[in-house]
């Protein structure tokens, strides 16, 4: 509980109309994308690196956890206030503030979407690549707090590299910049990318300097269908084996293509087993000879269909198949346990098949999907929570997946973090002595453990 | 209260459990847009509607108040991975609220006129009560500003005449068109009958053009829209049931309406909220939606020539989407039909289906809020450079026109209809 004074000096720093207590907004700044629900005690908006710091050197006085808040679409947890507090919402801070195309950097706040981001930078004829699914309402802090991926991340990689510097208000209030905007750099410990991923728990970013790229040329959309995950699996490997890294490499598996077939109907041949969404990107002359290209390295894997796109709304019916998963997922059961695991992409067909065996043992429907070009499968356990015993059998069989993914040198999180959801995994990837140096870390930032408390590291 | 009330939102209990609270609706939602708190969302009132079912916070303003801001404009709807319909979760929250606390004065004064035509006939009675609403305007010579409280009135409105007599009594019930030809039921709704009757009179003048017979059923009420933005379900109903019984008088090929507004209330809120909530009345609503259709799609259906019919004189015109027309999936007929009009250039504005602000009662309540949604409206409308932004609601025509003259621009804005009939009624 929040006393009299504390909520009175929040009140000075940030204004009234940007400080909440009723019960309103304590519901709905208390979930998140993971349906877990925690009510906070207060919720701030500040619109400053300064307020931020305030709350922050207030908070270390008082003792009060703070948990910093993008839009909330986070899937394991990471803004939730889970044992009561502060959640401190960065959406106010939502300014671009420039976008040099001399240098081709931009400078933005974080509470920024995306999106808005992504289109105001194209305008300009420069592009930001990174594409978390949720790029239409995610903040571009909570993108780099969670080091944010997307389909795109094959070509091109995932938010942490895109990020050159940061300003950061660090758990005791202290504002810092990290990194800065010059291409090389080497002074110091590389706190840019230590921030990055660190999910709300060792610093608040305030300002964000990305690196921006031109926008490519032109690009290629095609649909190719398998008879086999495996044919759809070797497909990738050959076409990274021939020197074409394709901007995207999407697949889904049998069982999501029959729940996307079933609701839609989108006519897929009978032997469908497996889908590749390929996209290559750049140049226009290049694009179509690498659409060639590929075409023929894949035909004898089992090809069952490929389509191209001619333009770009033939390319927005391709992907269409692609978007239309998650909707349709829900027809499986009702309750989903979203994993977002990576093994290296070779692997894919190999732990497609021990998924395989553990969906059989535990006689829960498992779906996959997800970014096979870069080995980061989304698997979906769907369960009926209110079946009895489903609950526990999920837990287990997401363990069991876990451990499929560690055991073919992969990891447990590939896009969403640890948060609460995973926490209590972690110990599965990381050995006692790497878990005491990232807490030595986290305590040597912030020593009071007041900035995003409980989170990540168990 | 003779019947015993059911809880509202055992209704939608299984629609609230539709969301996983992924927060997609936050790009979508106009509310949110205006408010940027989570409150607003659509994901936001889900989960109060939820906590509200279970009892577990009480019924304070601070509900009422989140619950107030939505326009029930179903963006979230359409773009929810999950099909969550917020839109008929808030509509049973609030009524749900209404039932526990009482409805606000200004509710009951709504729904004490929205349920009385003899009343809505006295203009001036009409526009003292629904004036935010329908009119925006009181004559300061009624008095009425003294019976109902009306803190809302801002003094910049820019509001539309009242006219100097209703549509429907300028004209007998039934009008005869050729034998053989279709018999359509016209709903009017009280926008065109009391504000903006040259939507009337021409769309009228289309369908006598067709050969049509066309019947204006005289007791025939409103929607009941405005009552169903306060929660106040009983006045909808009770209009409900009077539209029934008037629209069902004739036997008719179709019921149509002029009014993207109306149209929504009978062709989708009536048999989804009142059907759900009066099991006895299900049936004969669906029945109503069946017949329902838009004169837009009518026109298109019964083989309006534009070409033929259509105006010469050169004007580029841009084209809004009315929320209650994009969640019918009412987009392409009506643009078919301005583009085969002669002398008509159509150029489409970015976010032609966003909308406009208005959100019935969303309106009064938040009359900055909306107009500050309504203003990226005016900015688009403005950007085409057309000469006039046309559209198929005359209560998107209001909201339009107050934004583009608050941003001191001279676009016109028209019905659909009043583009097609230009040329025949001249
Ligand atoms: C439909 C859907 C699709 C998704 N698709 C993808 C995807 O393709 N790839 C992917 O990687 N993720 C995806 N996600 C997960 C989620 O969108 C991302 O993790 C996103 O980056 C979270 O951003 P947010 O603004 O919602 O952050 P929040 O959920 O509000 O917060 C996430 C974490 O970041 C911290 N945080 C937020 N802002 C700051 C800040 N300014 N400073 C410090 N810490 C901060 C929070 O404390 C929390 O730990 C998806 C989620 C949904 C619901
Ligand atoms: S209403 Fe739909 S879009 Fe919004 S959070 Fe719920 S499921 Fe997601
Ligand atoms: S109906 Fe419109 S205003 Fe209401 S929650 Fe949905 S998107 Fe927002």
């Amino acid at each position: 509980m929040l006393d009299a004074t504390v909520l009175k000096q929040l009140t000075d720093i940030v204004g009234a109309e940007n400080i909440a207590t009723g019960a309103q907004d304590l519901i709905c700044y208390g979930y998140d994308a993971t349906q877990m629900e925690f009510l906070p005690d207060a919720v701030v908006h500040p619109d400053s690196a300064e307020q931020v710091s305030r709350i922050l050197k207030l908070a270390n006085e008082v003792k009060l956890p703070v948990f910093p808040r993008g839009a909330g679409s986070g899937f394991t947890g990471g803004a939730l206030p889970k044992g009561g507090g502060i959640v401190l919402v960065t959406t106010r801070m939502n300014r671009i503030l420039r976008i040099d195309i001399d240098n081709l950097v931009a400078e933005v706040e974080p509470g920024v979407v995306t999106e808005a981001f992504q289109m105001a930078v194209e305008k300009l004829g420069l592009f930001y690549p990174p594409d978390p699914a949720s790029l239409k309402f995610s903040t571009l802090g909570g993108n780099v707090a969670e080091c944010a991926g997307g389909p795109r991340a094959v070509k091109y990689g995932v938010t942490k590299d895109f990020v050159m510097g940061l300003e950061v208000v660090l758990p005791t209030g202290a504002i810092i910049r990290t990194g800065g905007e010059t291409v090389k750099g080497v002074v110091g410990y590389d706190l840019t990318k230590l921030l990055c991923g660190s999910e709300g728990t060792l610093g608040v970013i305030t300002k964000i300097i990305f690196k921006l790229l031109p926008y490519p040329d032109a690009k290629k959309t095609m649909l190719t269908v398998f008879d086999s995950i495996d044919g759809a699996a070797r497909a990738v490997s050959t076409i990274i084996k021939n020197k074409i890294i394709p901007t995207t490499l999407e697949f889904m598996d049998h069982a999501t293509l029959t729940c996307v077939e079933r609701r839609f109907n989108l006519g897929m041949p009978d032997s469908a087993r497996a889908v590749l969404l390929i996209e290559v990107d750049g140049d226009r002359d290049l694009i179509e000879k690498q659409a060639g290209e590929i075409h023929k390295l894949i035909e004898p894997l089992g090809l069952v269909q490929f389509r191209v796109a001619k333009d770009a709304a033939e390319s927005e019916e391709l992907w269409k198949v692609r978007r239309l998963v998650s909707p349709s997922l829900r027809d499986v059961n009702p309750d989903k346990f979203n994993e977002d695991i990576v093994v290296p992409r070779s692997k894919v067909p190999d732990v497609i098949r021990r998924i395989e065996v553990i969906q059989q043992r535990y006689d829960i429907p498992i779906v996959n999907f997800g970014h096979a070009g870069d080995g980061n499968i989304h698997v979906n356990i769907m369960i009926d929570k209110s079946v009895p015993g489903q609950l526990e059998k999920a837990h287990e069989a997401i363990k069991e997946v876990f451990q499929a993914a560690l055991d073919l040198g992969g990891t447990m999180s590939g896009e969403h973090g640890v948060g609460l959801a995973k926490q209590p995994y972690i110990p599965m990837e990381l050995n006692a002595e790497q878990i005491t140096a990232m807490k030595a870390i986290k305590s040597a930032l912030d020593p009071n453990n007041i900035l995003n408390p409980g989170k990540m590291l168990p | 209260m003779t019947k015993k009330q059911t809880d509202p939102l055992e209704r939608v209990a299984q629609d609230m459990k539709k969301c996983v609270k992924c927060g997609a609706c936050r790009a979508n939602c106009p509310a949110f847009s205006t408010f940027q708190r989570e409150p607003a969302t659509a994901r936001g009132k889900v989960a109060l509607a939820q906590h509200l079912a279970k009892g577990d916070i009480t019924l304070d303003d601070g509900t009422y108040a989140a619950m107030s801001k939505c326009l029930l404009c179903g963006s979230c709807v359409d773009k929810c991975p999950n099909q969550v319909p917020t839109d008929e979760i808030v509509i049973a929250a609030r009524e749900a609220l209404a039932q526990r606390r009482g409805l606000t004065t200004f509710h009951k004064a709504v729904g004490q006129v929205i349920r009385n035509r003899k009343l809505m006939n006295f203009g001036a009675l009409a526009a003292a009560v629904l004036g935010p609403i329908f009119f925006r305007k009181v004559p300061s010579t009624s008095g009425l500003r003294l019976r109902f409280p009306m803190p809302f009135l801002g003094g910049s409105r820019h509001v539309p005449q009242i006219a100097k007599k209703p549509f429907m009594k300028r004209h007998p019930e039934v009008i005869k068109g050729e034998p053989g030809k279709p018999t359509i039921v016209f709903f009017v709704g009280c926008m065109t009958n009391f504000v903006y009757t040259e939507i009337g009179e021409a769309t009228l003048a289309l369908f006598r053009h067709l050969g049509c017979t066309v019947i204006i059923p005289q007791g025939q009420q409103c929607c009941g829209l405005p009552g169903m933005s306060g929660g106040d379900l009983n006045t909808v109903r009770e209009l409900a049931e009077q539209n029934l019984e008037a629209l069902e008088k004739y036997p008719a090929d179709y019921v149509m309406t002029a009014c993207a507004t109306c149209g929504g209330a009978l062709h989708k809120l009536y048999p989804l909220v009142i059907g759900k909530r009066n099991p006895e009345l299900k049936e004969r609503l669906q029945a109503l939606a069946d017949r329902t259709v838009d004169a837009a799609v009518l026109l298109q259906k019964l083989g309006l020539h534009p070409e033929e019919t259509g105006a010469a004189e050169g004007m580029r015109i841009t084209y809004h989407d009315p929320c209650h027309h994009r969640t019918a999936g009412i987009a392409k007929q009506p643009r078919a039909l301005l583009k085969e009009t002669p002398g008509l250039e159509l150029v489409e504005m970015e976010g032609a289906d966003r909308c406009c602000g208005l959100g019935g009662t969303f309106n009064v309540y938040h009359y900055e809020s909306s107009l500050d949604i309504n203003a990226g409206k005016s900015a688009a409308i403005i950007e085409t450079g057309a000469d006039a932004v046309v559209t198929g609601c005359p209560g998107c025509i209001m909201q339009l026109s107050d934004g583009l003259k608050q941003a001191g621009d001279k676009t016109r804005v028209l019905h659909t209809v009043e583009l097609l009939a230009r040329k025949i009624r001249s």
